[in-house]
């Protein structure tokens, strides 16, 4: 157990440093281990709902709980302090701060709805949560990415940007697995506050 | 002779999660009160004043008599107010830094409800421990 000793224990959490110092490498997660949590949070979820509404929201709430916190801690590590207060800002913030930090990488396209003003899209080819998972047919339009769209959820709201989040399969010519998309529609309030800040 | 000095922290819907008077001045039993009224009293223009500027931290947003309300905006607008006498600017934006760290260590356990109030008393002994590094 070569280096174990060399790690410092803290008696207690906030003693700990928040920054990740020369230990970047040895704080990654394994892809199959969460994959596997994953499953599990889904299947325990499904044994506990009646309905698809219900489980999408219970994935849902589970990743606004990790969205509240992944705002206030990339804010601070990643920012150097500096809050989001416009809209294109937390959305760019979204769509590559909080990505790489959670998937590896930023996500593949952010675009703006053309039906509607206070809709906007964040896509991605294959989410990292959906890669192991197959939706079976009477299930319809259910999709784990539920979690990413709590998640976003979690970081727009704790911002100051209320918004209704989903995740949608859209279908791609001449791919076999559809593309997610994430579909953000914002709160009256916010483009309001918008409106007076342009 | 010391210096007065209240300090509160407010999550997102105007509730108030910690409480602390952390002067070294002798304190009266009606101080406390007045103290945290000035200290809500100054949540409105705290409001206004954190959609204008993205720093997080907002130096003295309001005065009543000769004390000072200096307010800090995290990024999940959890709001760290300080009521203080003193004028040191820097010491108050180290100390509310450093508060601001043991915040996010706290909001970080998974069994923490944001919002909901801090009891940890080893944070309590943490946040008296800078004042008094710092104020």
């Amino acid at each position: 157990m070569i280096g174990v000793g060399k790690i410092k224990q803290y008696s207690n959490v906030l003693d700990k440093p928040l920054s990740r110092g020369k230990q970047e490498f040895c704080l990654q997660v394994s892809l199959s281990a969460f994959a596997f949590l994953f499953s599990e949070l889904v299947q325990y979820n499904q044994t506990q709902v009646d309905n698809i509404a219900e489980l999408e929201r219970r994935l849902e709430d589970a990743g606004y709980a990790v969205g509240a916190r992944v705002l206030e801690l990339l804010c601070h590590r990643d920012k150097g302090n500096r809050r989001e207060t416009r809209l294109l800002g937390i959305l760019s913030f979204v769509h590559s701060t909080v990505w790489k930090v959670l998937f590896g990488k930023v996500a593949d396209s952010l675009e703006k709805g053309t039906e509607h003003e206070d809709e906007y899209m964040i896509s991605e080819k294959e989410l990292l949560v959906n890669r192991f998972i197959s939706i079976p047919k009477d299930m319809g339009t259910f999709n784990c990415g539920a979690f990413v769209a709590g998640i976003v959820r979690g970081v727009l709201d704790g911002a100051g940007f209320p918004a209704v989040v989903t995740a949608h399969f859209v279908p791609m010519e001449g791919q076999q697995r559809p593309r997610t998309t994430i579909l953000i529609k914002f709160a009256e309030e916010v483009l309001r506050r918008e409106a007076r800040f342009s | 002779m010391g210096s007065t000095a209240c300090f509160i922290i407010v999550s997102r819907n105007d509730i108030p999660i910690y409480e602390a008077e952390v002067g070294s001045a002798i304190k009266k039993e009606e101080a406390t009160h007045q103290h945290q009224f000035i200290l809500h009293a100054a949540l409105d223009i705290v409001q206004d004043l954190a959609w204008t500027t993205s720093a997080m931290f907002l130096k003295a947003v309001d005065r009543f008599n000769d004390l000072v309300v200096s307010v800090y905006v995290t990024a999940g607008h959890t709001r760290l107010m300080l009521l203080h006498d003193s004028r040191n600017e820097d010491g108050i934006r180290s100390f509310f830094q450093e508060v601001h760290e043991l915040y996010i260590k706290i909001l970080l356990n998974p069994l923490y409800l944001p919002g909901s109030r801090i009891t940890s008393s080893h944070f309590d002994t943490k946040v008296r421990a800078l004042a008094r590094k710092y104020l």
